[in-house]
């Protein structure tokens, strides 16, 4: 897995290709969430365009970085889904969970 | 090799996770063999990899000197996986259904269930040396089939 990262005013977006699966991808993942915590930001949005698959360890990942994102006080919300992607977030009901956007411009306004 | 002659293949990897690596490119280089591609190819590797990160991680415990078995058949249009670990076994009624509301937001619990979700039939039983195999099937959508020679 890649990943870029950049802020725009007070939102922190982690941009993140290749394969988020277990043992690489779901920890490096957790990593960078928990570096931009530290960092002081709380309002995060995860890019995952460039994303092509993600197993059930980094969705259980992506999980753990909600809940202390929001534990924290702050924000996490997810962009730009493959419809692979977007399958397994409905499969697993986790749709329910995360916010989910189409763009970054969306994803910027949700968290203004 | 007619495309419709069965195909069968086996791995035995050490438990390390990017063996994972090894056993999806395996798969992904069988069924372009026998001419399966599309979302049937990308749903059965989505199934194996959980089927041999559970093997490696809650069967062998990420033991190097421990063997995870595969076993691959594809015969008309189905495509069956055999993942063999060298574990102790599990309660298969102790996995939670990781969609109850009570259980969303755990972190982990999932494997099986993707396992579920994208084959036609998952099935669980012991090794005589008393590891966890599961075998599964994923009957293929008959479109997602092309002879070689219309690649």
């Amino acid at each position: 897995m890649k990943s870029e990262i950049r802020d725009v005013n007070d939102v922190r977006i982690i941009e993140l290709s290749g394969k988020i699966t277990i043992g690489t991808g779901d920890v490096k993942m957790r990593e960078l969430v928990d570096s931009s915590l530290e960092e002081g930001q709380k309002k995060i949005l995860i890019d995952l365009a460039g994303v092509s698959a993600i197993d059930s360890s980094g969705i259980g990942e992506m999980v753990a970085c909600y809940t202390t994102v929001t534990k924290r006080g702050g924000q996490l919300k997810l962009l730009r889904l493959s419809p692979k992607i977007n399958d397994i977030l409905h499969v697993t009901q986790l749709i329910t969970v995360f916010d989910v956007l189409d763009s970054v411009q969306e994803g910027l306004a949700a968290l203004e | 090799m007619p495309a419709d002659e069965p195909v069968h293949a086996h791995l035995a990897l050490s438990s390390r996770f990017e063996n994972i690596e090894i056993a999806e490119r395996a798969l992904v280089d069988l069924c372009d063999h026998v001419g399966f591609s599309g979302d049937d190819g990308y749903w059965l590797v989505t199934a194996l990899r959980e089927a041999t990160a559970n093997a490696i991680r809650h069967g062998n415990r990420q033991d190097p000197d421990r063997t995870v078995l595969i076993d691959y058949r594809i015969n008309n249009n189905e495509v069956t996986i055999r993942v063999e670990d060298e574990g102790e076994g599990f309660d298969l009624d102790s996995v939670p259904d990781p969609t109850d509301p009570g259980y969303l937001l755990r972190p982990s619990g999932r494997g099986i269930f993707y396992m579920r979700q994208f084959m036609s039939r998952v099935e669980f039983s012991r090794s005589p040396g008393g590891g966890t195999v599961v075998e599964m099937t994923r009957r293929l959508e008959p479109e997602t089939r092309s002879s070689k020679d219309e690649k």
